[in-house]
């Protein structure tokens, strides 16, 4: 802990000796990093860019502090080559929170920004289509500011009174649908109602004439909406394609679909209460979204609650079992997404079934695990189960990767299908801030578990994987040479696994967790799982936000797709691996 | 099988059973559908994920006829709304039920469809599909497992056994219109409770 803070210190001492009136180091308690002057963001940011490396800016939000009449803006960003994070904040007043916007400089921050517009109402200027993106054009309110609250408000924060005060069952969505919390405009006509700026998506299949400025020819313009309900989206997902002929001309993806207002509830729950809740993000991987909460939260508590050496290992082996079990998943998808109708991924299902038997056996639940605590897990791995994950991870899982590896790798129309498609080069990669198995798949080489270490990852031996396309075929092969190295740390996890502890502290439901910030992340089977949570000393947590890596890994999807043809939009999706849940949270 | 469909009042000749059936229209007409049930192939969140491993090796949907799920509303008579629906997708939810073509049947899976779930109190969140189109069937979970699912789905099939065609709804001469379509304003808006809106706003302007 004080190695790093001693070097970020030297880091910090550079830009603030370069702008002595506008950076200061952030002294509140249990904060850390730089706050900047919003007048001067663009400029550091572009020095911090170009002149010390800081590439990647991973994650952008906003917290809403109330009583101090201030929003802030908190930016984190990193090296593309390997280290920590570096923590930047803006400072705007409540009442005007105006802020230049990124996207210029870090085009990844696009929509990031739309949604801190949405929920906090942040303005960033200078965006260039600053709308709402998980709500609807014209609901009323920005949501995640503190002062706003539901139309079926309850309290501040859980736990609530009791809900039954007579011993009567009473709600208030019954006696009164429409609560007591929202106003519409006078002369308000809901059959006549469209918000102005959705009217290009409401319409839905549109044509448009356009002359060709060389030959004189006059070509059709085609919107196609894809969405939400379609089966190739992998849930609730829109897309807005502008074609001519068969060629994608424009994109705009649009979501908010399956927007379960993640971080509002989060931020009424206690800590512990939000564990279950990380399950349901990405809900294929609840174990390693579980594995970054406890992280973020463990930093606040300090050091006590350091895991002991056998909860580490039972971590480590069921996030690689996730991320092996999501692989699968995604190749499954993927093929069925290229029209090899369900086929390939019955025999992904079939895989998952084995590890979800584990997973039910350790936490007690298939999908919704809810099996970290701080400090440690739930509960030990039950008896004959060691000797199932080792069976499964020396000799099933290996047999059944080189399988499917034989089955698809080759294959003529996966081939023909995938190559040369929806192609993201390093640079790009690294501008729309892309994660994981996408950033990696462009040639970049950068996973958290190598570039800053996290749990006990240093101690095992693995590579990163890596290709250098950038095209759909080489996201399709990626994700079996990381199930492979997932598998090469499993058996390591397996063989070293210690008896012992599995909790450090004694089993609780409230933590009074220190004041402060943290900002903890995993490389998750998506990407960089990132939570940012801001304490005050209470019970809950005053700011809870979720870096969401399918959700960024969107943000470069119109530029995979420009140029191609409408079918392979389907298999650009498939490739980048989303998972709605975690999208719109 | 149509040692299934004889009614058991009348007796085959012998070395005709098993070839043979004697039956009455409704039966014959709820046998048909109950194992031609087509599911639509429509997820909304968590729960969509342990449809889909039901249609799996392991679960395997198919044991009941139901193996054919269409992405399309016009195909299906069984719409599974499997997850959370939010409000912004609520409007969808529900012109996708008006357009599944009757019979149709509709299963609540899992907490969030059938009251909100752990999401209930959020901003963007419907607590319970049934506000809006009618169910037939719960199956409680979070997610609820395939078992559960296997069995809800077993159960639509009792409720289709029970159906005569004298009664059902589809081939009376009243047709029905279809569900309203909510609108998406400040907030939802469902058009059947709008003049109970209106009244609350001019109460609040009176009162003002
Ligand atoms: S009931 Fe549970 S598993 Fe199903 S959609 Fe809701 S949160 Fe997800």
């Amino acid at each position: 802990m004080n190695d790093q803070t001693t070097v970020m210190n030297k880091n910090y001492q550079k830009i603030l000796e370069r702008f002595p009136h506008d950076v200061q180091v952030d002294e509140r308690e249990g904060y850390s990093g730089l706050l900047i002057e919003a007048n001067q963001l663009l400029s550091i940011m572009e020095t911090l860019r170009d002149e010390y490396e800081y590439d990647f800016l991973t994650s952008v939000t906003g917290v809403d502090y109330l009583p101090d009449e201030k929003m802030e803006v908190v930016y984190h960003l990193f090296k593309s080559t390997g280290g920590s994070i570096l923590e930047v904040k803006v400072q705007v007043p409540r009442s005007n929170p105006v802020v230049p916007s990124l996207v210029g400089l870090y085009p990844g921050a696009s929509f990031q920004e739309r949604e801190a517009w949405d929920l906090l109402g942040i303005r960033f200027e200078g965006h260039p289509n600053l709308t709402r993106i998980l709500m609807w054009e014209g609901f009323a309110g920005h949501p995640l500011r503190k002062d706003w609250i539901e139309t079926f408000f309850e309290g501040d924060v859980k736990p609530y009174e009791d809900r039954w005060p007579e011993g009567k069952v009473s709600k208030v969505e019954t006696t009164n649908p429409y609560g007591k919390n929202i106003t519409y405009p006078d002369g308000f006509n809901p059959e006549t109602w469209i918000p102005d700026s959705e009217d290009l998506l409401f319409q839905g299949s549109t044509v448009v004439k356009v002359e060709q400025e060389e030959t004189g020819i006059e070509t059709e313009q085609l919107v196609v909406n894809l969405g939400p309900q379609h089966p190739s989206t992998h849930g609730v997902f829109r897309m807005v394609a502008t074609l001519e002929g068969e060629t994608v001309l424009d994109l705009e993806p649009v979501m908010g679909y399956l927007h379960r207002n993640h971080e509002k509830i989060g931020e009424r729950n206690t800590f512990s209460m939000n564990m279950p809740y990380t399950d349901r993000l990405d809900y294929f991987c609840s174990m390693s979204n579980n594995f970054g909460y406890a992280l973020t939260v463990e930093k606040l508590l300090g050091e006590k609650y350091q895991p002991p050496e056998r909860a580490q290992y039972i971590r480590v082996i069921m996030a690689e079992l996730t991320r092996i079990l999501n692989h699968f998943m995604a190749i499954g998808f993927f093929l069925n997404d290229l029209g090899a109708y369900f086929t390939p991924a019955l025999y992904a299902i079939k895989e998952r079934e084995l590890i979800l038997d584990i997973f039910e056996a350790v936490a007690g639940s298939r999908m919704m695990c809810n099996y970290y605590r701080f400090g440690g897990v739930v509960r030990d791995l039950p008896g004959g189960i060691e000797e199932q994950i080792r069976k499964l991870v020396y000799d099933r899982l290996p047999r059944q990767t080189d399988e499917m590896d034989r089955y698809l790798v080759e294959n003529e129309i996966v081939i023909g299908r995938s190559q040369d498609v929806g192609i993201l080069t390093p640079e790009q990669a690294i501008a729309f801030s892309a994660v994981g198995p996408v950033l990696r798949a462009s040639g970049v080489p950068y996973d958290i578990r190598r570039a800053d270490p996290y749990s006990i990852y240093d101690r095992f031996d693995f590579d990163v994987a890596v290709r250098y396309h950038g095209d759909v075929y080489d996201r399709f092969l990626i994700r079996f040479d990381e199930i492979r190295q997932s598998i090469r740390i499993l058996q390591q996890a397996i063989d070293d696994l210690p008896e012992g502890e599995i909790l450090a502290n004694k089993p609780a439901y409230k933590f009074r967790i220190p004041k402060g910030e943290s900002y903890g992340r995993v490389e998750g089977p998506k990407g960089e799982l990132g939570y940012y949570v801001v304490s005050d000393g209470t019970d809950n947590p005053w700011r809870y936000h979720v870096r969401a890596p399918s959700f960024i890994n969107l943000t470069g999807l119109r530029e995979m797709c420009l140029g191609e043809k409408v079918a392979d939009l389907v298999a650009i999706l498939g490739s980048i691996d989303i998972v709605l849940g975690e999208v719109d949270r | 099988m149509p040692n299934e469909l004889n009614k058991p009042e009348y007796n085959i000749p012998p070395g005709m059973e098993g070839t043979v059936a004697i039956t009455t229209l409704d039966r014959i007409y709820n046998w048909g559908r109950r194992y031609s049930v087509w599911p639509m192939f429509f997820g909304l969140a968590c729960c969509a994920i342990e449809m889909i491993a039901t249609a799996g090796a392991r679960f395997d949907m198919a044991r009941f006829g139901m193996e054919i799920m269409r992405p399309s509303p016009r195909q299906c008579d069984l719409m599974i709304v499997s997850g959370t629906v939010t409000k912004k997708m609520l409007p969808q939810v529900v012109r996708l039920y008006n357009q599944m073509p009757e019979p149709k049947y509709v299963l609540s899976m899992g907490a969030c469809a059938s009251g909100g779930g752990p999401f209930k109190r959020g901003y963007n969140v419907v607590a319970g599909i049934d506000k809006y189109i009618p169910v037939d069937v719960y199956v409680p979970g979070c997610p609820p497992t395939p078992q559960a699912l296997l069995f809800g789905l077993m159960k639509i099939q009792e409720k289709i056994d029970n159906q005569s065609i004298k009664h059902v709804s589809w081939y009376q001469d009243q047709q029905d219109e279809g569900i309203p379509v909510p609108v998406l304003g400040p907030d939802l808006i469902d058009l059947r409770d709008f003049p109970k809106l209106m009244e609350k706003e001019q109460d609040k302007e009176v009162q003002a």
